[in-house]
């Protein structure tokens, strides 16, 4: 048994272009960037009708993770529990925020009020995909990949986690950029799991 | 791995500025829950547990009223200990769940207010203030932040990624949240009562509280922070499972790394939020993690949901106990309003057991679990 940890997949959504283990499959540079989450959605015709009533961030996660775990046999393999997630953004949840301050003056809006937490997202992805392990969600300036790769390897090591999707999702006035990648052990043939390789993935590089 | 323990902490609550100033107005019975008519805040009268008006201006200036009392905890916390934000073997980690937001409430939000309500700018302003080395971790996760923090925090420190960690969490209420749980029917018309037949939903709670931990057993106060797990509901984002299935497992885990059984626990300190649903399924969880006879009680009817507080605040009162030897009732419980026969403590009694279950569920479905030990 190979106990080493490994980045199995990875995929970024960053300037209006998917790109998942290195290869460009989607972009439209046109769009807007909330306009862009919809076409992705058509484009890889998702059939998940919960994606329209999230809000942006949500919907930015939620496009790549769909192209991310699609071909994977995650609940095949693992019992819900043996799944975390973690991840990690700058702007919390503040696109909501202001949405949710803007329907105070009339009638507060609950709808919007949900998502002013950025682990709202989490949530929507372990029911779309029956994760119920390890989460958690943190806050900083830039994504920071050797806090990250750090946790998720913290997790594996205490048997927290038998597998875990990790990553960054951020949304905010107007921008969206997620990062996601899924970490494994007993994988032949794939790249280790440390803060260098998430860190030069992140980067596109 | 490393054991670790906690080494000092401190609540700053409506109730008090110290751990002990708020444990002894707790023993007492005390609630900081009042009815508050303030239509800056809602055009309806609530109930909810708030820091007087004059509270704020007492404390240092040039800082937000959350950043305020967040520097207040964390000053009476280090007051006692060796322990300092300003060395590189201390990770400072602020739990909340939404910060400074009052400062975008009637106002466009340009850079410099992002900025400066951004929860990582907000951390290192107040880890700043102690001259903190490290660059802060900030959790935000709902209500189980605090417990979260914890948890994420005792793993950190027993892989040996540092000696110390300083956990703040904290919120203080403002419109934007108090609009938002009115909106969604969650709030009480009363005082919160968890686990009763009458609850109607929830009081709002402002606090900031402190735990230092540490890896060095010379400074512990003989409490070791023992298992702790976190798990998801995966059922809905802003209601609970229908089970509650998902929080045993994240009890089962916590149980298991601690090697402690049922009849080891001293009591459960639940999340017990009062509403409808939270105390149904925590007590299926309870009932499912073979917990039903072990004395639990929700702080909620002193402190109100103090959110990214909460877990910091209400694990703090768990250890206390503990090493005080006795089980606090949970305040405002009268007839048991769940479907399963957990026991709800009614009165303050001795506990003779060494080990005590904090819990918390929170919106996203996500709930976690953790255990305490007296050494």
């Amino acid at each position: 048994m190979n106990n080493q940890i490994s980045i199995t997949s990875y995929i970024l959504l960053r300037n209006n272009q998917i790109i998942l283990d290195g290869k460009v499959i989607f972009e439209n540079k046109e769009l807007t960037a909330f306009d862009f989450l919809q076409a992705a959605y058509d484009h890889f015709q998702i059939n998940y009708p919960k994606f329209f009533k999230m809000d942006s961030l949500c919907k930015t996660g939620f496009i790549v993770n769909e192209i991310l775990l699609r071909d994977k046999k995650l609940s095949e393999e693992f019992q819900p529990e043996e799944i975390g997630i973690i991840f990690s953004n700058a702007n919390s949840s503040l696109d909501s925020d202001i949405r949710y301050e803007a329907s105070i003056a009339n009638t507060p809006s609950p709808a919007l009020f949900v998502y002013t937490l950025p682990n709202v997202l989490i949530g929507e992805l372990c029911i779309r995909h029956r994760i119920k392990g390890e989460t958690a969600c943190f806050v900083f300036d830039i994504f920071d990949a050797t806090f990250q790769s750090d946790y998720v390897n913290l997790l594996f090591e205490t048997e927290k986690v038998k597998t875990c999707v990790s990553g960054w999702a951020d949304y905010y006035n107007g921008k969206a950029e997620t990062f996601f990648y899924l970490a494994e052990t007993g994988k032949e043939n794939s790249l280790t799991h440390n803060s260098s390789n998430v860190n030069k993935i992140f980067q596109g590089i | 791995m490393t054991p670790v323990y906690v080494a000092a902490d401190n609540i700053t609550s409506p109730l008090g500025n110290s751990t002990k100033e708020n444990f002894e107005k707790v023993k007492n019975d005390l609630s900081a829950i009042r009815k508050i008519t303030d239509t800056s805040l809602s055009s309806e009268p609530f109930y909810a547990s708030m820091f007087a008006n004059d509270f704020f201006e007492e404390l240092e200036s040039d800082f937000t009223c959350f950043e305020k009392i967040c520097i207040a905890s964390i000053a009476d916390a280090l007051s006692g200990a060796s322990i300092k934000l300003s060395s590189s073997d201390t990770l400072f980690i602020l739990s909340t769940t939404k910060g400074n937001i009052e400062l975008i409430e009637g106002r466009e939000v340009n850079e410099e207010i992002r900025k400066r309500i951004s929860l990582f700018d907000t951390a290192k302003i107040i880890a700043g203030h102690f001259g903190a080395e490290n660059k802060p971790l900030v959790v935000s996760n709902a209500c189980i932040s605090g417990v979260l923090s914890v948890i994420i925090a005792k793993r950190m420190l027993e892989a040996g990624k540092y000696k110390h960690a300083v956990i703040t969490g904290a919120d203080v209420l403002s419109r934007f949240i108090i609009s938002g749980f009115q909106s969604l029917n969650a709030m009480s018309k009363n005082p919160c009562k968890p686990f009763d037949k009458t609850r109607d939903g929830i009081n709002l709670g402002e606090c900031a509280a402190t735990i230092v931990l540490t890896t060095d057993k010379s400074l512990s106060k003989n409490i070791l922070v023992n298992g702790g797990a976190s798990s998801n509901d995966a059922n809905h984002i802003s209601g609970p499972s229908r089970t509650g299935l998902e929080l045993s497992f994240a009890v089962k885990s916590a149980m298991h790394e601690s090697k402690v059984d049922a009849q080891d626990l001293s009591f459960i300190s639940a999340h017990g939020t009062a509403t409808l649903f939270n105390d149904e399924i925590e007590a299926k969880a309870f009932s499912n993690a073979s917990l039903s006879q072990i004395p639990l009680h929700s702080l909620k009817g002193h402190f109100g949901h103090t959110l990214g507080a909460a877990g910091v605040l209400e694990s703090i009162f768990t250890y206390q106990s503990l090493l005080e030897g006795i089980v606090l009732p949970s305040k405002n419980f009268e007839t048991l309003g769940v479907s399963e026969n957990v026991f709800v403590n009614r009165e303050l009694s001795r506990g003779d057991k060494n080990h005590a279950l904090k819990t918390a569920s929170g919106f996203g479905g996500c709930n976690a679990a953790i255990i305490y030990s007296h050494t």
